[in-house]
């Protein structure tokens, strides 16, 4: 532990080695390694199924991993006791890709929910945090007559940024994003996009987005890596992409039906 | 034949499996209950959309209970034991059985189904995920409110039950049945025993832990979508419904041989 602790400073952020899971017989993740360096905007491409989803749900400490290591900062996420997991998970902010909008709250009470509510921060007055979370809503293009609608009243692309301005509300230094474009019109994906670039830039984050629209990963990354049956194929920078040479990447980002990688039948 | 056993043996195992992750869950909510922090809006909110919320169903539940078992009664006695026979009937089954469960069984199907459906939906939009990701305990934020709000409102509901019950015989039998007020007030209060009362509230108490218990547990662990919420939903419902029946007897026992 004192080890890894001095290293801290010189290592990557996020270091996740032969991360493995299996839901009965079925393996998804199967030897996952990635290095994720301060300040990098990686994304994960991989078709439906690739486990892709499973990864974040791991780095997030929501699923156990059957076996490997992920390192935030050095600190053990996959097999830390409970408090510890908690106080990483509080560097991490998470777009899930329905938004998981709180229906039972109005749009400011979900942007300030973890000023409010959070555990192990320091609570604030509720005039402040609605303060705070008017400014996260204008910081993704909101107006403040959105704040005290419920989230059921707006629109698919709204419900996203409100989504992402709770994520980025306790402005964490690693932001998750799950499919961030799935689901929008080609207009309302690239507002997404450029806000998610501006605001994770904004906050100096280090970003791990997961998609299969090559036109958000284009736009989004730093840095490509393909999952393909529970491993990491390739991995590259955003330009190299295009000529991976790769057969399997290819196929993937040319969108061909026919190629190396066989359909997934069964969901995850 | 051999699959017909390898059918039953799965059956067994998975109803144990089932059971086990219960227990689990039973045991880390309530063991949320006594450790903060706790989220007061919350438990205020729960104690309204579970306690007040359920008057109108628990009170038009016993309000007909006690006036049926009235007129079912008039008919076993005559003129002569009548005034005295029937507020003892009333009150007796009302505080000792009918007013906890059936009471309890009008809360399962409004409140369990509505818990279990609520977060239900929750788990498969990811809200729970994301409650967790905000560094909240879905525990203590969704359950604990919940369960406390079933263990203490239900006690309540019940005892206005009782009251609305025993009126409820009331009314049958002065204005149905034109026997003498008073007679029916005054043998109310002689047949109204304290314990009586007190069993029936700690069954309350049990069956609003059965109610809320339950529908968390089928709406946290619910998969698959719309259906999946479905199935947890009259998961709920059914589940805490037969508890109901199988603990009143044990209680019952428990507290005759007291």
């Amino acid at each position: 532990m004192t080890n890894s602790m001095t290293q801290a400073a010189t290592a990557p952020k996020i270091s996740v080695k032969g991360l493995k899971k299996s839901f009965g017989r079925k393996i998804v993740l199967d030897g996952f390694d990635i290095e994720i360096a301060k300040g990098e905007s990686l994304v994960i491409i991989g078709g439906s199924g690739s486990g892709k989803s499973v990864f974040l749900k791991c780095l997030l400490g929501l699923i156990h991993p059957d076996a490997g290591s992920i390192l935030v900062d050095g600190a053990e996420m996959a097999n830390g006791n409970k408090g510890a997991r908690e106080r990483l998970r509080r560097k991490m902010g998470m777009l899930f890709q329905g938004g998981a909008l709180f229906d039972s709250l109005t749009v400011w009470e979900n942007v300030a929910f973890a000023l409010n509510e959070g555990v192990g921060r320091r609570r604030i007055a509720r005039a402040h945090s609605r303060e705070i979370a008017v400014e996260k809503l204008n910081s993704v293009g909101l107006p403040e007559d959105v704040a005290d609608l419920s989230p059921a009243e707006l629109s698919g692309g709204m419900q996203k940024r409100v989504a992402l301005a709770r994520a980025i509300a306790p402005t964490p230094e690693i932001l998750l994003f799950d499919e961030p474009t799935t689901g929008l019109d080609p207009i309302m994906a690239d507002t997404i996009n450029n806000l998610i670039v501006s605001s994770v830039q904004t906050l100096g984050a280090t970003a791990i987005s997961i998609t299969h629209d090559m036109a958000s990963a284009r736009k989004i990354a730093t840095r490509i890596a393909m999952l393909y049956q529970g491993k990491i194929i390739w991995e590259g920078s955003a330009s190299e992409v295009e000529n991976s040479g790769n057969p399997y990447v290819d196929q993937f980002v040319h969108g061909r039906s026919e190629g190396p990688i066989q359909l997934q039948v069964r969901a995850l | 034949m051999i699959d017909f056993l390898s059918t039953i043996g799965r059956r067994v195992l998975g109803l144990f499996a089932i059971a086990g992750r219960l227990a689990l869950f039973v045991a880390r909510a309530l063991s949320h209950c006594f450790r903060p922090p706790f989220y007061f809006r919350n438990i205020v909110q729960q104690f309204w959309t579970i306690g007040y919320n359920s008057l109108p169903v628990v009170g038009l539940t016993a309000v007909f209970t006690g006036a049926v078992l009235a007129l079912q009664a008039s008919v076993g006695f005559s003129k002569l034991t009548a005034p005295s026979a029937i507020p003892m009937l009333v009150v007796v089954s009302v505080t000792r059985e009918l007013g906890p469960v059936l009471a309890s069984l009008m809360v399962a199907g409004r409140v369990g189904a509505a818990i279990a459906a609520e977060l239900g939906t929750m788990r498969v939009t990811e809200q729970i995920d994301a409650l967790e990701t905000l560094a909240t305990n879905p525990m203590k934020y969704l359950v604990v409110p919940r369960v406390l709000a079933g263990l203490l409102m239900m006690p309540l509901l019940v005892l206005i039950a009782d009251v609305i019950g025993v009126m409820g015989g009331f009314v049958v039998s002065s204005f149905i049945l034109n026997l003498n007020e008073s007679a029916y007030l005054i043998n109310t209060i002689n047949y109204l025993h304290t314990r009586d009362v007190v069993s029936g509230l700690v069954k309350a108490a049990v069956f609003g832990l059965i109610i809320t218990l339950l529908g968390c547990f089928n709406g946290y662990n619910s998969r698959g979508g719309a259906q999946g919420v479905g199935a947890a939903t009259t998961n709920a419902v059914v589940y805490a419904s037969v508890l109901i029946l199988f603990f009143d007897y044990f209680l019952t026992e428990l507290f005759l041989t007291q």
